[in-house]
């Protein structure tokens, strides 16, 4: 069987990042494998600019960020293996791969870090009612056919769902001539950051229905018209409320979904609210030596956020390649009042000098406390003018602040006094 | 005052503007005042594209102008973008469009394609 020291599942801006701090913590046995013809993930296909101002402190396009990852690897000695798909992986770290290169290969790791990314939900799609015409694309797929294979999925567009992949193409099918006649989103707030509000939909008149949903598809073969209707605070169309719009197109960005069914099938525990494994503060999943980071953990909104937590994952696998595994007490994490979920779950205790823990809130906030709680006292406090469950929130604390801490669990709550 | 979305960085502050002295406040960074006073004076966003790529592997090079140019000019630099072809090899940052539609930003290639 062949070996390697440290396996990276997925060569999106997760995997490189991971790769490159394993790497640079003295690892040098690296194997990154990646289904796709070329690594960089879904930043290939992201070609406008809003990439790297945290990292690079300039701001880039998806495949320029892509591409320095590329590049400082090309420094190192780990082994890029595109076309490559794994297939199942075990609990003993064994993992099974098909490639035209190697055919079926099974590959026993040292340590394994998960970064297989997310695949676009289409939930959406299913529940529409009416007919099943062609013209009904998720907004990441016309992504890919417009911007990698040259195609032009249609020319008189709407979307369902406002998440930044949606906004994104909006204004991408505008500036090639198509008509976008209306972005539509269930919630009563745009599921995508508000930057890509103002520049994708704002800045070509796109109008933003908010509070509705599509409730008709008609076409024969191809997409003829759908039917938008404004729905009540319990997410029902209104009747009387409805608008045709007659289109050829029907983009869905209804949001995104963790790709874990390798973390699955290797019995990794998997937390309900983020449909990510569960993890502890250094990226571990609850199988020792198996690490998880960027959008199969969570879903990301910035890639600066996906290569740094990245890094601390790289950088965890390492020190378990060369020093064991973590042990030491350890101490829930629990989502309260505004809060969606944690990343991490839970922690260890003796946290060597802080702990960096994201979540999402449950609506948007103005001039709110985020809390933490330890059963009754309250340990820290952070205030924030403005939230919402279209940006990632994080808080730092102190590992002081943690050292006088009873057994746990902390609850992270939103306190708006 | 004018309220506006600061789209500089993903953070997106929320600015307030002085429509006469184009004072700004709300941003979390000097860029975001400096975003503030431009969108009201003349707003410029950066442009990005993809042009028809001659190579073994693939189809499309992505392009953008490698600085913002006016809003109103998005169309005709759109145009001229999509007059380019470009073979490989081809290295990011490359010139593809000099001085794009009068507007002083290039198009660049956003991508290095081998072969
Ligand atoms: C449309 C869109 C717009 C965005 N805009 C911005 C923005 O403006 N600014 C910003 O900072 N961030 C943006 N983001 C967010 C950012 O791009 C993502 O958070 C980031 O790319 C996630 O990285 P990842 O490596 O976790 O996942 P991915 O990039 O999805 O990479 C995962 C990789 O794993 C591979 N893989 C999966 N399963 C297997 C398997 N079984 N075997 C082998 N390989 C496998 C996949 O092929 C893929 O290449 C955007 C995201 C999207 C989708
Ligand atoms: S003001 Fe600065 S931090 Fe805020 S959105 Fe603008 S660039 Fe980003």
């Amino acid at each position: 069987m062949t070996k390697a020291e440290l396996v990276i599942i997925g060569g999106g801006p997760a995997g490189l990042a991971a790769a490159l701090s394993a790497w640079e913590s003295g690892v040098k046995d690296i194997l990154i494998l990646e289904r796709d013809r070329q690594a960089g993930g879904i930043l290939n296909q992201c070609i406008h600019n809003g990439f790297g101002l945290h990292y690079f402190k300039e701001e880039l396009t998806g495949p320029e960020y892509a591409g320095r990852f590329i590049e400082m690897l090309r420094g190192t000695d780990v082994r890029v293996r595109t076309d490559t798909m794994v297939l199942d992986l075990t609990a003993d770290r064994i993992l099974h791969t098909v490639s035209p290169e190697h055919g079926y290969e099974a590959i026993r790791a040292g340590a394994i870090v998960l970064a297989m990314g997310c695949r676009e939900r289409t939930r959406g799609a299913i529940s529409i009612p009416g007919a099943r015409c062609s013209g009904v694309f998720t907004a990441g797929a016309a992504q890919r056919f417009l911007n990698i294979e040259g195609y032009m999925v249609g020319k008189r567009v709407v979307i369902l769902g406002s998440g930044d992949i949606g906004l994104i193409m909006a204004r991408r099918m505008t500036l090639e001539g198509a008509k976008v006649l209306a972005c539509v989103e269930l919630m009563p707030y745009s599921g995508g950051l508000n930057r890509n509000i103002v520049q994708c939909l704002n800045d070509f008149d796109i109008p933003l229905y908010l509070s509705h949903t599509v409730t008709d598809v008609r076409g024969k073969d191809r997409l003829e018209q759908v039917t938008v209707s404004k729905v009540d605070e319990n997410r029902r169309p209104i009747p009387g409320t409805e608008m045709v719009f007659d289109c050829d197109t029907l983009l869905l960005s209804v949001g995104l979904l963790p790709e874990n069914e390798l973390s699955r099938q290797a019995g990794v525990e998997i937390d309900p609210r983020t449909n990510g494994p569960r993890v502890w503060e250094n990226c571990e999943t609850s199988i020792p030596g198996v690490f998880a980071c960027g959008n199969v953990l969570h879903v990301h909104d910035l890639v600066d956020y996906v290569t740094a937590e990245s890094m601390r994952a790289g950088e965890a696998a390492a020190k378990f390649i060369q020093a064991g595994g973590e042990t030491g007490d350890g101490v829930e994490l629990q989502n309260g009042d505004g809060v969606g979920y944690t990343v991490p779950q839970h922690f260890r205790r003796d946290v060597s000098d802080k702990l960096q823990i994201f979540f999402r809130v449950r609506r948007i906030y103005r001039d709110a406390f985020i809390s933490v709680y330890d059963g009754e006292r309250r340990i820290a406090r952070f205030k924030r003018e403005h939230m919402a469950p279209g940006e990632m929130e994080n808080i730092t604390i102190p590992a002081m602040f943690l050292k006088h801490i009873t057994g746990g669990p902390l609850t992270v709550r939103i306190e708006e006094d | 005052m004018k309220e506006l979305i600061c789209i500089t960085c993903p953070k997106g502050c929320h600015l307030k503007v002085d429509e006469e002295t184009f004072a700004v406040t709300g941003n979390s960074c000097p860029r975001g005042a400096v975003y503030g006073a431009n969108e009201l004076r003349n707003p410029v966003r950066v442009v990005t594209s993809t042009v028809v790529l001659e190579s073994e592997s693939f189809r499309r090079l992505p392009v953008k102008t490698d600085r913002a140019i006016p809003k109103a000019k998005m169309f005709e630099v759109m145009a001229e973008i999509a007059k380019v072809r470009v073979h490989a090899p081809v290295r990011v940052g490359d010139v593809l469009i000099a001085n794009v539609a009068g507007t002083d930003g290039n198009v660049v290639a956003t991508r290095s394609v081998k072969e």
